[in-house]
């Protein structure tokens, strides 16, 4: 495979989720990877040949570390868990890396190996290797955090961007936005703040493992839709699946502290990231049933229908405004920046 | 959530669409939205799909950062790689490409380059920083000027001396004359700017009206606003009525904010001309800062020399500001100018013409056989 990535330095949108981050794994990484005999792919985890097991790994940066309704230890730990659960896979074990800065405070780290392994517990995984480096004051910030997860695959679980088909239906769990407008937030640096807004972080596998069990291969496929927002994720499914799909706005759950950040800020809740939330595509035979028990469960109260896989010559994804217009939800270009006026 | 969603009720869009259906008389409407907040809800909340097909709207030049000619960003990056200064501008100017780099990658090579809010987080910061000088890069039309103003105020009472801004405030009337002035001139009549016209109310439009016989009208940015202000264009054309008309008068009073007015007369004057992207120059379009405060002119500070960049070959920029193309007249839209990649003025901010349509249509429009439903 050729190297394509024509970029001179790492910027900050490779790292945010949407097209440069695409752009560096599809013309960078995976090209030599691939070249080298591995075969890196491009799904959140990877299918262990010959067995049921599952892998994947995934690092975390956040800053700050301790925000409203979570911490970085869970984090990264959900973060993980959730990768392996929307391939269909129970999390079984956890290995831990940490980056520490130097100068970082004990009770700090503390606190998030306290949550690390807590976290992980509630969700019937163990942490069973690990390391730690210490870099320089001023060479990290503060803690990052690498987990790798090891899962089984669910007796029933069949998902597979390749078994989407049009007439499709789109479910998601419950609410856009939580976390990234949270994260936003707590960082300070803006003259407002919320008492009713919170990260969403939760492990997935309780619902993922309620819609398998219930309908096996009747669900097709599902993500997680973390940096880059949904419409990052949707867009990939539609480059993946050469399907339009379309999305009635006035149906996508928004809480109103997400939705009031977003207007004052120029964002699109589309494109902010969010941790507890998985997007569903299901046979539109069981959606109703499927929707029902998704609203059952705690993490999918406000679960909703939000749209339909259409057959395409140009995949795209498509809103649908409360009064029938339309707009292209494109892929998150750069970092979600507010706009100035 | 309210003050938002009953500007957005679909029962009331629709009945405004209806309303301006049967309104329009049987010749052509070429209306624009002065303003980029303007283009931006259009595409957003797909407007133009419910406006009758003789009726189109052509996206004007009130877009901050897509009319910041590519030499003031040389200029800005110059100053903050030469000089040892924490150097803090607006968010969406962070991914503007000057002629060779954005501030993006400048900041991700090591310069002390910061996102904020306000200019008075510039300031909070040059007050936290005593040993570090600091510069704002101030842009925007009358809508952020009052705020620059107050902030050098600010500054200069509290004998703050680690600040300074680098301004590059433009004023909306001048360019508005310039399109009403061009040779590719064929407009019917003016959305009027919302937020700038809170500061600069209604009498800097007469002109329009009066020098020009074109009505404008003041609109707010949700999607009944722009619809109401569109029927209201609809019917001044159709009486042959040109006037200065404010539909956003839950901000905007016709007198504008004289507070804002008067810290802004206080701190700037005029300049007499200034580069415009893909306008050219535009005289008594800019603000500077006057000799009372010129120890808060950056570009006094650090002598920042005139860059003149030219634009990149082949875009038609000027052409779609001024409403003789659209964005999907380009070569290069989509091929070598993305939001992304912007080669172009339009493609740069959310609020650009291109980036508005190539983000909102685009790819569904290059589609064979278009219509979505």
């Amino acid at each position: 495979m050729d190297v394509w990535f024509s970029d001179k330095e790492i910027l900050m949108a490779h790292g945010a989720g949407g097209k440069a981050s695409r752009k560096l794994m599809d013309g960078l990484i995976a090209p030599i990877l691939s070249n080298y005999g591995s075969a890196p792919t491009l799904e959140d985890s990877f299918a262990i040949p010959d067995s049921q097991m599952y892998i994947t790994t995934d690092s975390f940066v956040v800053s700050p570390s301790v925000f409203p309704g979570g911490t970085l230890g869970e984090l990264a730990v959900n973060g993980t868990l959730n990768d392996l659960s929307v391939a269909g896979a129970r999390p079984l074990l956890l290995t831990l890396a940490m980056i520490i800065e130097a100068g970082t405070s004990v009770d700090e780290l503390q606190l998030q190996l306290e949550k690390i392994a807590s976290t992980a517990e509630a969700a019937g995984a163990k942490v069973v290797a690990g390391d730690t480096k210490v870099v320089e004051h001023g060479a990290g910030d503060g803690i990052y955090v690498t987990t790798t997860g090891l899962g089984v695959r669910h007796p029933r679980a069949a998902l597979s961007s390749g078994r989407v088909r049009p007439g499709d239906s789109v479910l998601l769990s419950g609410s856009l936005g939580d976390h990234g407008v949270t994260i936003l937030m707590a960082r300070g640096d803006l003259e407002f703040s919320s008492d009713w807004l919170s990260s969403d972080t939760a492990n997935l596998w309780p619902l993922v493992e309620a819609l398998l069990t219930e309908f096996g291969d009747k669900v097709r496929w599902m993500r997680d839709p973390t940096r880059g927002g949904l419409a990052s994720t949707l867009n990939e499914l539609a480059l993946d699946t050469r399907t339009e799909i379309v999305i009635d706005e006035a149906r996508v759950p928004l809480s109103d502290p997400v939705r009031g950040a977003c207007e004052i800020l120029g964002l699109d809740p589309f494109h902010i990231a969010n941790e507890g939330k998985v997007v569903v595509v299901v046979d539109p035979r069981i959606a109703d049933a499927a929707l029902d028990l998704l609203r059952e469960h705690h993490l999918g109260k406000e679960a909703a229908l939000i749209g339909e896989i259409r057959e395409t010559d140009l995949p795209v994804v498509v809103c649908r405004t409360q009064f029938g217009a339309h707009r292209t939800l494109d892929m998150l270009t750069g970092d979600p920046l507010p706009r100035i006026c | 959530m309210r003050f938002i969603d009953e500007y957005r009720n679909p029962e009331l869009i629709l009945k405004l669409s209806r309303q301006i259906k049967q309104e329009v008389a049987d010749r052509s409407y070429r209306l624009m939205e002065i303003c980029g907040g303007h283009t931006h809800s259009i595409y957003r909340f797909g407007i133009h799909e419910l406006l009758p097909q003789n009726i189109e709207l052509i996206h004007g030049p009130g877009c901050p950062v897509c009319v910041l000619p590519l030499g003031k960003v040389d200029e800005a990056l110059e100053l903050v790689q030469s000089n040892d200064v924490i150097f803090t501008a607006f968010g969406d100017v962070m991914r503007v490409p000057g002629s060779k780099q954005s501030p993006f990658e400048v900041k991700a090579k090591g310069a002390d380059i910061r996102m904020v809010y306000s200019p008075t987080d510039a300031l909070k910061i040059a007050l936290e920083h005593p040993d570090k000088d600091v510069v704002f890069f101030a842009i925007g039309f009358e809508t952020t000027a009052p705020s620059t103003a107050l902030t050098i105020k600010q500054a200069h009472d509290l004998g703050v001396s680690n600040f300074s801004v680098f301004c590059n405030h433009v004023t909306v009337g001048p360019p508005l004359r310039s399109i009403l002035e061009s040779e590719f001139f064929d407009l019917d009549g003016f959305v009027g700017p919302g937020h700038v016209s809170t500061v600069i109310g209604l009498d800097p439009y007469r002109f329009v009206a009066e020098e020009f016989s074109r009505p404008i009208v003041v609109s707010g940015f949700e999607p009944t606003d722009i619809l109401e202000s569109i029927l209201w264009l609809v019917r001044l054309i159709n009486a042959g009525a040109a006037s200065v008309e404010n539909q956003y008068v839950r901000a905007v009073k016709s007198e504008g904010n004289l507070a804002a007015l008067a810290a802004m007369d206080e701190v700037f004057e005029e300049r007499p001309s200034f580069e415009w992207r893909g306008l050219g120059y535009i005289d008594s379009s800019a603000l500077r800062i006057k000799d009372t405060y010129i120890r808060y002119d950056a570009e006094v500070r650090y002598k920042v020399k005139q860059i003149c960049s030219p634009d990149p070959e082949g875009a038609i920029c000027g052409e779609v500001l001024v409403g003789k193309k659209k964005p999907e007249d380009c070569p290069l839209l989509g091929v070598t100018c993305s939001p992304e990649y912007p080669v172009g003025a339009l493609m740069v901010s959310s609020e650009g013409a291109c980036s508005a349509y190539y983000t909102y249509v685009h790819r569904r429009s290059t589609r064979s056989g278009s219509g979505v439903s």
